[in-house]
């Protein structure tokens, strides 16, 4: 018994462990490389804050979460990709049960769809302007209506209440009834729209090629980049530090944020375009899929392919539990991680022939996939995809208004900047790390072909015969050996300078014309 | 197959009743939160905003007083009490909830310039240049605050006349004696006429008298030969003596620390010292643009309050080289006496406009009862402003002041002054041989020598 009862204990220590490690956000300061006492003693009473509070949210996730992942577990044999949508269906339980659904909207597709943050709200967009907005909680139709013209890409803003449509000539935004309250003129034809939450940021690509950035708090223009990359529609937000990705027809993604004109990173992924793009929560994982047939799984911290796969994919996603849903034709495939960035196929899920899937999204909190398509839209069951145990503070699908109310507040009053965006969010307050040695001074210049003259003047050439070894032959030779001794060092000094003399003697040679003497730099003294 | 799903009744994540409160729930994990140290950040930022946006600290003025305010007293027995003494005289008795004279004490023929009271709270003491020391009975301080007070006034329950003007009062923190500087230091007690015991080192006239906190028996006094002495009561002489450049207009004990002191100079700086360790001051407070002339500690010992010449005051912590905050009105002209209420919320400032200024020791500080979820708000912002402090952004927001013109521009002079006699002292030293000019530090720059 005693035994059997330590070993629970330890494997208890040991999940907990774990788990705080999640919470602890990375390693401690280095205390012992600490020369000063007092900081020492600041940063570890801090430290042992941090421990303890990591430690309770630990023990709170191990107690206190109401829900629990789904899962999908194969007996013995079988492979979890070969369970039809049906069985799966069968086998939940009946509120679950009735959350997959097809819908058939023949004429005014293909359909594009969005989620809410919370998951509990779906916005869908008909490219030959259909627009509807839908609980998905109690499966209402809250709004529906047609703008009679062409809609490529819907966005939520920071709740249900307004939503952005990129429409044949603008973007506009709507309110939850449907009424238009603004048209964003100054983004051109827009072919897709992101909402970048914290920062209150609408991000859109436009026909030409142009990144555009609109904060939708004050209406003010942020930026607007040429990407000089030509066409795109392939647009992701990256939710970890909120850089915009795009893909573009030449292979090529580049990273880009509000404050600087240049991409952030740009890489060539692809040989032919980019199809689509996806990024992970965690932020360091991209998939990308080009038209050559491959889909590859990016580490964004080291720039490396982690996966590659020979597969077609129009549309991409990853949900919060890292799955990755791919659309082919009128094929959807999900891949799991099964360890260490290994991607397997997971499910698989084969609509009506025919159909062709334009855009598949996992619901935020929820173990369903939806998928718009050509003929209208589908939602499936995709077991573990979901976040089971919401925030309230964060998303709250259960929210109510005034939370909702009270929640938009909050999130105004937290607006980030948009200088906030950035490759690595962490390193805000940090310290710049200490620059490489710059170039060297004249002084040292100087002083290493000393060094080197006299090196070469101390060199004993060797004794040769037939007149080669004359005095004057060996003076001449010890000079030569000088001369190159010096050369480099001399071209280096001139480096340095970056050549003012030039300039200088331009200056000299070039003679005006008396009148405009007087008017001439007068040499400095 | 096993499958399990996530799935969420509505009635399990919602109140059952619309009485009820709001069911929560919380996930810690750091995925669910992006861009966690930006929004710290951020939040940072807008709290040293918001701190900015609420620092009002002036409360009000209260009038009364028909000249200056010279000195003033603390009632430790009631919260809301203040007593102050006027250049014409007048004593009066203050409600600081209120703001409104309950009581006067007239007799005083000439300025007043050392009120204290007695540790128990009902007994007054005051002595002036007339020569008298006045022995007062303290009046009861009703709760409720009626009109009607106004007005009363009180007849001294002893006067004592002794032979030269008086400059300050303390009393004991613990024991019934009470002392008094004028020409001489005296030690009363307040049943006999004469003063049961004198000391005197050296002729000039001494300032100011605080008694040790910790110890009931010893006392430190500043006087006009530039010196801080200190005594004990149950030696025959004063014990030791330090010498400065300038004098010292007050000093004040850290009551959590009683071995420190803190003196207000002349000099504009004030000076806090170990009374075990005299030669060096531990630290320089640096920032009035002119003559310090009153010091008082707050109860917690961690910050003191100033006035100045300047017509400032400020709060500096007792660790802190320069002033936390800086407090001044238009219309108000030389401080020569502040106090530190006894919570440690409030300070009082009396000044040459006859005026008792009440202030809010924490400039944005909420006043009244918080709820608790307000409180932890707070706590939560002050504690990312603390974390974030280091920024340039933050940093520049927290420290700004704004100054009055003339107070500004009297700092950058001063500046100006005191580089360029470092410059000046600098270029000494390397025109002459070296060592032959000794570097000392500031702390030990003003101090002349201690005597024993």
């Amino acid at each position: 018994m005693a035994p059997a009862r330590v070993n629970a204990e330890k494997d208890a220590e040991d999940e907990l462990e774990l788990k705080v490690e999640k919470y602890s956000r990375g390693k401690g300061a280095d205390l012992k490389a600490l020369r000063d006492k007092k900081l020492k003693g600041q940063l570890a009473v801090k430290e042992k804050l941090y421990g303890q509070s990591a430690k309770v949210a630990a023990k709170a996730e191990k107690w206190l979460m109401p829900s629990e992942e789904g899962f999908l577990e194969p007996d013995n044999l079988e492979k979890t990709y070969r369970f039809p949508q049906e069985s799966i269906v069968k086998e939940v339980d009946l509120l679950s049960s009735r959350k997959p659904f097809d819908m058939i909207l023949p004429v005014l597709g293909p359909y594009t769809i969005e989620y809410t943050s919370n998951g509990r709200y779906m916005l869908v967009g008909g490219r030959k302007g259909h627009l509807a907005m839908m609980d998905m909680l109690n499966m209402d139709l809250i709004k529906e209506f047609q703008v009679r013209e062409t809609v490529r890409d819907v966005a939520f803003l920071h709740n249900e209440q307004m939503y952005a449509v990129a429409q044949k000539k603008y973007p506009y935004i709507y309110n939850q009834h449907g009424a238009e309250i603004h048209c964003l003129k100054e983004h051109g034809k827009a072919l897709k729209l992101q909402f970048l939450t914290k920062q209150f940021l609408l991000a859109s690509i436009n026909s030409f090629g142009q990144l555009h950035y609109q904060d939708v708090s004050t209406g003010e223009m942020i930026a607007n980049y040429r990407t000089g990359l030509g066409r795109t529609d392939v647009m992701r937000a990256n939710p970890y530090n909120a850089v915009i990705g795009l893909g573009h027809a030449a292979g090529k993604v580049t990273m880009w944020k509000p404050t600087s004109v240049k991409p952030l990173v740009t890489m060539l992924c692809h040989h032919g375009p980019v199809t689509a793009l996806a990024f992970d929560r965690g932020g360091h994982l991209m998939a990308t899929a080009g038209v050559d047939r491959k889909i590859k799984i990016w580490d964004l911290r080291k720039y490396e392919v982690v996966k590659s796969y020979a597969a077609r994919a129009q549309s991409l996603d990853f949900s919060q539990k890292g799955l990755l849903a791919c659309s082919n034709g009128s094929q959807v495939e999900i891949y799991r991680d099964f360890g260490g960035h290994d991607y397997r196929l997971y499910m698989k899920h084969r609509m009506m022939k025919g159909y062709q899937v334009g855009k598949v999204l996992f619901r935020p909190y929820e173990d369903i996939l939806g998928i718009g398509h050509s003929m209208g839209l589908s939602s499936i069951l995709a077991p573990g995809s979901g976040e089971p145990n919401f925030d309230t503070f964060i998303d709250n699908p259960m929210e109510t208004t005034k939370q909702k109310r009270e929640k938009e507040i909050h999130a105004l009053l937290d607006k980030l900047p948009p200088d906030t965006i950035m490759l690595n969010p962490n390193l805000i307050a940090t310290v710049r790390a200490p620059k490489k040695k710059e170039k060297k001074t004249k002084k040292e210049i100087e002083e290493e072909m000393e060094e080197a003259i006299e090196a070469a003047k101390n060199t004993e050439h060797k004794k040769k015969t037939k007149g080669r070894s004359k005095p004057s032959k060996r003076a001449k030779k010890k000079e030569e050996g000088v001369f190159r001794a010096k050369r480099p060092f001399l071209e280096q000094s001139k480096e340095v300078v970056g050549r003012p003399d030039k300039k200088q003697r331009i200056g000299e040679e070039v003679e005006l014309p008396k009148a405009l003497q007087r008017f001439a730099k007068k040499p400095q003294s | 197959m096993r499958v399990k799903v996530i799935s969420r009744s509505t009635e399990e994540f919602t109140r059952d009743r619309s009485q009820d409160l709001q069911k929560v729930f919380r996930n810690y994990d750091p995925g669910l939160r992006s861009q966690e140290k930006a929004v710290e950040y951020t939040r940072a930022l807008n709290a040293a905003k918001l701190e900015k946006i609420f620092a009002k600290p002036f409360i009000g003025a209260m009038d009364g007083h028909i000249d200056a305010v010279s000195c003033m007293a603390k009632n430790p027995n009631h919260l809301k009490a203040i007593f102050s003494g006027s250049m014409d005289g007048d004593i009066r008795l203050w409600d600081i909830a209120a703001r409104k004279t309950v009581c006067q004490f007239p007799g005083h023929q000439g300025a007043v310039r050392g009120l204290t009271t007695s540790t128990d709270g009902d007994l007054l003491v005051s002595c002036g240049v007339d020569c008298t020391v006045r022995l007062w009975k303290v009046p009861m301080l009703k709760m409720v605050d009626t009109s009607d007070h106004t007005g009363d006034t009180s007849q001294p329950s002893a006067v004592y006349t002794w032979k030269h003007a008086f400059w300050g009062a303390d009393h004991q923190w613990d024991g019934n004696l009470f002392a008094t500087v004028g020409a001489q230091v005296d030690i009363w007690d307040p049943n006999r006429s004469e003063p049961v015991n004198s000391f005197e080192w050296g002729k000039d006239t001494v300032l100011s008298v605080r008694f040790d906190p910790g110890d009931c028996n010893i006392l430190i006094t500043s006087a006009s030969d530039r010196s801080l002495t200190l005594y004990d009561l149950r030696m025959s002489s004063p014990a030791r003596k330090l010498i400065m450049k300038t004098r010292c207009n007050s000093v004040c004990w850290n009551p959590r620390e009683p071995m420190n002191f803190t003196a207000a100079n002349e000099d504009t700086n004030c000076y806090s010292f170990d009374a075990r360790r005299l030669d060096e001051a531990k630290i320089v407070h640096k920032g009035h643009v002119s003559a310090v002339m009153d010091i008082d500690y707050s109860p917690t010992g961690r910050e003191f309050v100033t006035g100045s010449y300047d017509r400032t005051v400020r709060i500096f912590s007792y660790l802190g080289d320069h002033s936390r905050e800086i407090y001044h009105t238009k219309r108000m002209q030389r401080v020569f006496c502040v106090k530190y209420t006894y919570d440690g919320t409030y300070l009082v400032s009396g000044s040459d406009d006859t005026n008792l200024r009440l202030w809010k020791s924490k400039a944005s500080e909420q006043l009244g009862v918080l709820l608790p979820r307000e409180r932890k708000k707070q706590e939560y912002l002050d504690a990312v402003k603390e974390r974030y402090k280091h920024l340039p952004e933050v940093k520049r927001i927290v420290r700004h002041r704004h100054l009055p013109k003339p107070i500004y521009k009297a700092a950058n002079l001063r500046r100006t002054m005191i580089e360029a006699e470092n410059r000046k002292e600098e270029r000494r030293r390397k025109h002459s041989a070296p060592g032959s000019i000794a570097v000392q530090p500031f702390r030990k720059r003003r101090i002349i020598k201690e005597v024993e």
